[in-house]
């Protein structure tokens, strides 16, 4: 199989006392499509912030493409960053600029590329993502699920080895659910892109994944309590990844809280405080 | 964040500013200078029209007070002296900064703490774009070019207005009152009043961007460093205007 691409080992990650992330340990090998599932506030943007290297772990280790960059200087980071895309949760398109400006600009940044050049890989890559002719908007005038769909198009722009995503589908409607899901199919498997996706989409989750990871919620928050290819996650035995993959709202992530628990929380502060009642 | 850290960042920014500006065009990273003239419109040409008005109103106070107390000891012909000195070496770079903070850096924080707030500074950087070098750098020479710039167009304007009051108050004619103004000011009055605005527009700008790009907390956060960053440049543009003051004083 040889070197795998991000290898993440034992990652902490405190927020003063809250810990987020719990020794996350998993490794992703090229070619893959790695899914990152679990609820709401579970820790899964926190990960992918952590493998682009916009965070710093407390403790642990992650590789991407065999360099640990927990500790490595700016200008490596910015050169390692170049080989790959990151689509952000809501597109994060700079405002002053138009859609095509912000397709163009890795282009223009990082690359010595000719005007005409770049005009040409913008309309292709707004295309893939079925937005040709809105290269002149603003991302003000344009609606959520097309931003998303524009910051999909600026990842790709550079051809990236490595693809991170974090919830590119959550909020769009079906049909495009649908093309964004065969976009990263065709890149994965047909350029040989490696993919890391984020996101609680069941249905394109099992489409396009290779392999899953599930975050674990409330006592296991912040650390990995399945792993494996989506036929494995899909029969896994433990009844939070079932409740998850299903989605019943009640299991062993509560719906609610026991009379005792609701009461103690409710009237907790008193409580301390040592008013009977 | 503490005073101390503060002080860290600010220098930390500066060092930054100086390595793409002097360094960075060297190592094939070379200033975007379409984006420099940019937002020299935008924070220079944009503010003429506030600066000019401001210039116009100290002019015509200075005059105008200047006539009234100096008429006292019959020596309403100073007043042009007045005028000029206050106005090239303490009044105009002064005000003129201050009408730039009001309107130009709280648009910078404002501007780049929106940035921010959207993760478009944090999706930059993944794209191997430095912030310092995409957003502020333009913002800084725009800044150091257009403040100066300003500074000597509000003194002419200021001179102006002291002239309105001469001519039809004081019934002096204009080559009395330009050749009063050549007279009294020296040369190095107009050369300090630039030096100071130079000081103050690395001020302004410095604290402005170091301001914005350090906003945490949505909307609110936004809202608290463009206060934070006005009073700041304010504080340390009086506080530098004191120590220049001085300086040209003693010198």
């Amino acid at each position: 199989m040889g070197e795998p691409l991000i290898e993440i080992r034992d990652l902490v990650r405190k927020f003063g006392e809250r810990t987020v992330l719990n020794g996350v340990t998993f490794r992703v090998e090229k070619g893959e499509t790695m899914i990152i599932m679990g609820g709401s506030g579970c820790g899964k943007s926190t990960l992918l912030r952590h493998i682009i290297g916009s965070m710093k772990p407390t403790s642990g280790s992650i590789k991407i493409f065999g360099r640990e960059i927990t500790d490595m200087p700016q200008p490596e980071l910015e050169r390692l960053r170049l080989r790959f895309g990151m689509n952000f949760q809501f597109g994060a398109l700079l405002q002053s600029l138009t859609v095509g400006e912000n397709v163009a600009l890795p282009l223009i940044e990082n690359s010595r590329v000719d005007p005409a050049i770049v005009d040409l890989v913008v309309k292709m890559k707004l295309e893939l993502v079925g937005l040709t002719g809105f290269e002149h908007l603003k991302p003000a005038e344009i609606s959520g699920g097309m931003r998303k769909r524009v910051g999909l198009a600026r990842a790709v722009a550079l051809d990236p080895e490595l693809l991170f995503s974090d919830e590119p589908t959550s909020g769009l409607d079906p049909i495009m659910t649908a093309v964004i899901d065969q976009l990263t199919l065709d890149l994965t498997r047909k350029l040989d892109m490696t993919a890391v996706v984020v996101t609680h989409d069941m249905v394109s989750a099992f489409r396009i994944g290779t392999r899953m990871i599930v975050l674990g919620a409330g006592r296991r928050a912040g650390t990995i309590i399945a792993q494996g290819t989506p036929d494995e996650i899909r029969n896994h035995p433990d009844p939070e990844v079932q409740q998850f993959i299903n989605g019943e709202p009640d299991g062993p992530v509560p719906l609610k809280l026991s009379p005792e628990d609701y009461i103690d929380r409710l009237l907790g502060h008193e409580r301390e405080k040592g008013v009977h009642y | 964040m503490s005073v101390a850290g503060h002080l860290g960042c600010f220098f930390e920014l500066n060092a930054r500013i100086f390595y793409w500006l002097f360094i960075g065009p060297f190592k094939g990273k070379p200033v975007n200078m379409t984006a420099v003239f940019h937002q020299m419109v935008r924070i220079g040409v944009q503010a003429f029209p506030m600066t000019a008005l401001t210039a116009l109103s100290i002019g015509l106070t200075i005059a105008m007070v200047g006539a009234q107390e100096l008429s006292r000891m019959g020596a309403s012909s100073y007043v042009p002296d007045l005028v000029a000195i206050t106005i090239l070496s303490e009044l105009g770079p002064l005000l003129v900064g201050v009408v730039v903070i009001g309107r130009s850096g709280s648009a910078v924080t404002a501007e780049l703490g929106t940035m921010k707030v959207g993760e478009e500074i944090e999706a930059l950087e993944v794209m191997a774009i430095n912030p310092v070098r995409f957003l502020v750098l333009p913002r800084f020479l725009a800044m150091m070019v257009m403040l100066p710039v300003l500074t000597v167009f509000g003194d002419y304007i200021g001179m102006a207005g002291g002239w309105t009051i001469c001519h039809f108050a004081l019934d002096m004619n204009t080559a009395a009152y330009v050749q009063r103004m050549l007279f009294a000011s020296h040369p190095m009055d107009l050369y300090s009043g630039i030096v100071k605005s130079v000081v103050f527009a690395w001020l302004i700008i410095t604290i402005s961007c170091q301001a914005g790009l350090n906003v945490t907390g949505g909307a609110e956060g936004v809202g608290q460093a463009t206060t934070s960053s006005v009073v700041t440049s304010i504080l340390a543009m009086l506080i530098a205007n004191a120590i220049l003051t001085a300086l040209f004083f003693f010198l």
